[in-house]
Order: C-alpha cells, then sequence, then structure tokens
C-alpha cells in the first residue's frame, strides 16, 4: 500500500502524548526484546531505535486491543488478527498502567465516539445541541447513526 | 568510559507500517466519513487515474475500484490543507502538506457538489481538529455539571484532570450508545474489567515534549476560527469562479 511517508515522517516528530523508551518486541515468533524510543502521537505509535532521528516504525493504532502482558508489560493486537502481539516492557506498573490508557484512548474511533457522548449529553442536559455554535452540527462523522449498533 | 564515535548509518529501509491493520480500518463495515470516485494526478506531469476514494478517520483511502478489497494506497491527513487549484481538469481541488519536497494530491470530482463535499470533509478530518471540539465539549459538559455555563476559556486555564483508570476498549462494541443513558461521573474502575456502561474518561493532562506554538494558546473559539477561515475562502473562491464567463480554463 502506497502511503505519504514523509508526512509520517514529519508526525513523528510532532509533539508527543507520551514518550518513553520501552522494551519491545516484535509480533514474529523468536523475536528479541529491544530498546525502543516509543512515541504516541495522535493515532500513531512510532518507535525509534534510542539514537536515531527517524522512526524504525509506526503502528496506526485503529481497532486494536491494549492487553496487560505480566506484571509490568502490555501488547498490542489488532482486530483482524487477535493472535499477533507487539509486546511492550514498561519499568513499572505505573508506567505500564499510564501507557495502557492512553493507548487506549489514542484512537481516532474512540475521540468520536467520546465526541457523540459529549454531545448527546450536553442537548439532554441544555437542550441545546453544542455543535450548532460551531457550524457543525450536520457533520456526517458526529452523527450517532455512525457508531455501530 | 570514553566514547567511541557512532559510525554513520547507511540509508535504512523504509519505514514500517502495519499495513494489513491499514487495510482492515479502510474497508471495515462502519460508514465511511466520505466516499466516491475522485480522479488522482499521478505525478506532476502524470495523467489523472479515476480511484474510489474512501475517508475513514484522518485517514484517505483510495481503491482501484469500489469494489476492491485492498487500497492502492493511503493519505494521511494530519497537518495537510485543502485548496482550489488552477487545474485544466473541472472541480479541481489539491491536498497540500507543508514542507519542502512534500507533495501536492492534486484532485478533482465529478460535480461541484461533491467537490464541495470532499473539500469540506477533508479539510475537518485531521484528528488535532477531532481533538479540539471534543476537549471543548468536556468543558461546556464539565461546566453545566457544576451548576451554570462557564464562559469560554483558553484551555490552559484549566486546571488539570486527573484521569481515573476506567477502562475503555478500543474495539467498537455499543458502550458508547449505552453510556449516554447513565450516570455521569466516570467511576474508577479496576484494569482489565470489562468495558461497562460508563463515560469515556477524562484525558490526563497533555503531555508535550514541546509547545505546540501558537494554537497551544488559543481559545477553542479562536482555534475553529482558523479552521473555519480556510473552508470560508474556499467558498468564496469557489463563487467568484463561478461567476467568470463561460468557457474559461484559466491559462
Amino acid at each position: 500500500m502506497r502511503y505519504n511517508e514523509k508526512e509520517l515522517q514529519a508526525l513523528s516528530r510532532q509533539p508527543a502524548e507520551m514518550a518513553a523508551e520501552l522494551g519491545m518486541r516484535g509480533p514474529k515468533k523468536g523475536s528479541v526484546v529491544k530498546r525502543r524510543l516509543v512515541k504516541l502521537v495522535v493515532n500513531f505509535l512510532f518507535y525509534f531505535r534510542t539514537d536515531e532521528a527517524e522512526p524504525v516504525g509506526a503502528l496506526l493504532l485503529e481497532h486494536c486491543r491494549i492487553t496487560q502482558e505480566e506484571p509490568s508489560g502490555f501488547s498490542i493486537s489488532f482486530l483482524e488478527d487477535p493472535e499477533r502481539k507487539y509486546h511492550f516492557e514498561c519499568c513499572s506498573e505505573e508506567q505500564c498502567q499510564e501507557w495502557m490508557g492512553a493507548l487506549r484512548r489514542a484512537s481516532y474511533e474512540f475521540m468520536r465516539r467520546s465526541l457523540i457522548f459529549y454531545r448527546n449529553e450536553l442537548q439532554k442536559m441544555t437542550g441545546k445541541d453544542p455543535l450548532e455554535q460551531f457550524g457543525i452540527s450536520g457533520e456526517a462523522r458526529f452523527q450517532l447513526s455512525g457508531l455501530k449498533a | 568510559m570514553t566514547q567511541v564515535p557512532r559510525p554513520h548509518r547507511p540509508r535504512r529501509a523504509a519505514m514500517k507500517l502495519n499495513e494489513r491493520s491499514l487495510a482492515f480500518y479502510a474497508t471495515c463495515d462502519t460508514p465511511a466519513d466520505n466516499e466516491g470516485f475522485l480522479y488522482k494526478k499521478g505525478g506532476r506531469h502524470a495523467a489523472y487515474h479515476r480511484r474510489w476514494f474512501v475517508l475513514r478517520g484522518n485517514m484517505l483511502f483510495y481503491f482501484e475500484d469500489a469494489a476492491s478489497r485492498e487500497p492502492v494506497g493511503v493519505i494521511i491527513l494530519e497537518g495537510c490543507t485543502v485548496e482550489l487549484v488552477e487545474a485544466a481538469e473541472e472541480f479541481a481541488f489539491a491536498v497540500r502538506f507543508a514542507g519542502a519536497r512534500a507533495r501536492t494530491y492534486v484532485l478533482a470530482a465529478e460535480s461541484q457538489a461533491a467537490m464541495e463535499g470532499w473539500v469540506k470533509a477533508l479539510s475537518r478530518a485531521s484528528f488535532d481538529y477531532l481533538r479540539l471540539v471534543v476537549r471543548e465539549l468536556e468543558r461546556q459538559l464539565e461546566a453545566v455539571r457544576s451548576g451554570g455555563a462557564a464562559p469560554p476559556r483558553r484551555p490552559r486555564a484549566l486546571p488539570p484532570k486527573e484521569n481515573g483508570c476506567a477502562v475503555w476498549s478500543a474495539e467498537p462494541p455499543a458502550a458508547a450508545a449505552a453510556a449516554a443513558a447513565t450516570a455521569p461521573a466516570p467511576a474508577g474502575a479496576t484494569p482489565g474489567s470489562q468495558p461497562g456502561p460508563e463515560p469515556p474518561p477524562l484525558p490526563p493532562r497533555r503531555r508535550a515534549s514541546a509547545p505546540n506554538g501558537p494554537l497551544d494558546s488559543a481559545s477553542f473559539a479562536q482555534l475553529h476560527e482558523w479552521y473555519g477561515q480556510e473552508v470560508r475562502e474556499l467558498r468564496s473562491q469557489w463563487l467568484k469562479s463561478q461567476a467568470q464567463p463561460e468557457g474559461g480554463g484559466e491559462a
């Protein structure tokens, strides 16, 4: 699949929601743990060799599952292949929980559901659609009908 | 301990990306944010190819045709601007990125209405924009819950929101619809418990490795105005181009 790599690289240089050096192990059988600088920017998780400015790779965080693994680690897997896991090792339980929380909230789809929830709540409480004042109440992407039943 | 200078690494392989997951996201069942045929210019001096485009979140996928299961490619839309372009092709617009050697994607719709729809949809497709709107609604909801509408304030002036350990699965079950019907306060849930009918957790204080620059200190209204300005400018350009006499393909 073609993609705009330059823009993705530029994105990896943007301010991160979370960034830390973690142990990372790829999904292939027999892969070993490597130290990586892991950086969460919008709905992408970038990972760098610790001494390099360009990322080794990126994971788009849509339709993914974050699972706790052993005391202070977690894994990321994707809906189309739940057994294929990217493993991460944190230095503490606390760091692990922090990362898991951040990653679960990092997807565009999660943000969208949050928006729809808050919009709905505000409408119930105030009787007004909060998106009207911004002229985006008609946007298809913010409708309840967009949610899977 | 002396530091051995690191050897200069030769040019590395292309960045890895979880393409299979991207393809899965592209073709999943939920309705797309926009879709339709567009002509895509191959390169600066190349021909247009008709492709089936699907906009989902901040990703613009394109397929050989509407029945294809695998995208030919994807344009990641973070940090782009959408503009009209002077082109021989009618209903043309461009997705432009900042930076040296950045590619500009020239696209053409099949009608005025389709072009307007695409420009509007793409202008508001970024994660950044969505996050702004969510934070603003959060702020409003907080204000209403604490008894009375607060005047618009800069995001930075808000006290940091401490996040509980509420679990919110990234999978698409019906939790959000169920959540809309229940009590407001987000309860701290133990990790690993099932996502229940809870509202989404409030995000923790934003961690930035560097300040965001001018946008960071603007109020939501200003930021929305900034995004909205682009759409307004495009609209006035359309209206001007509509007023021009027939037969004008600009030289």
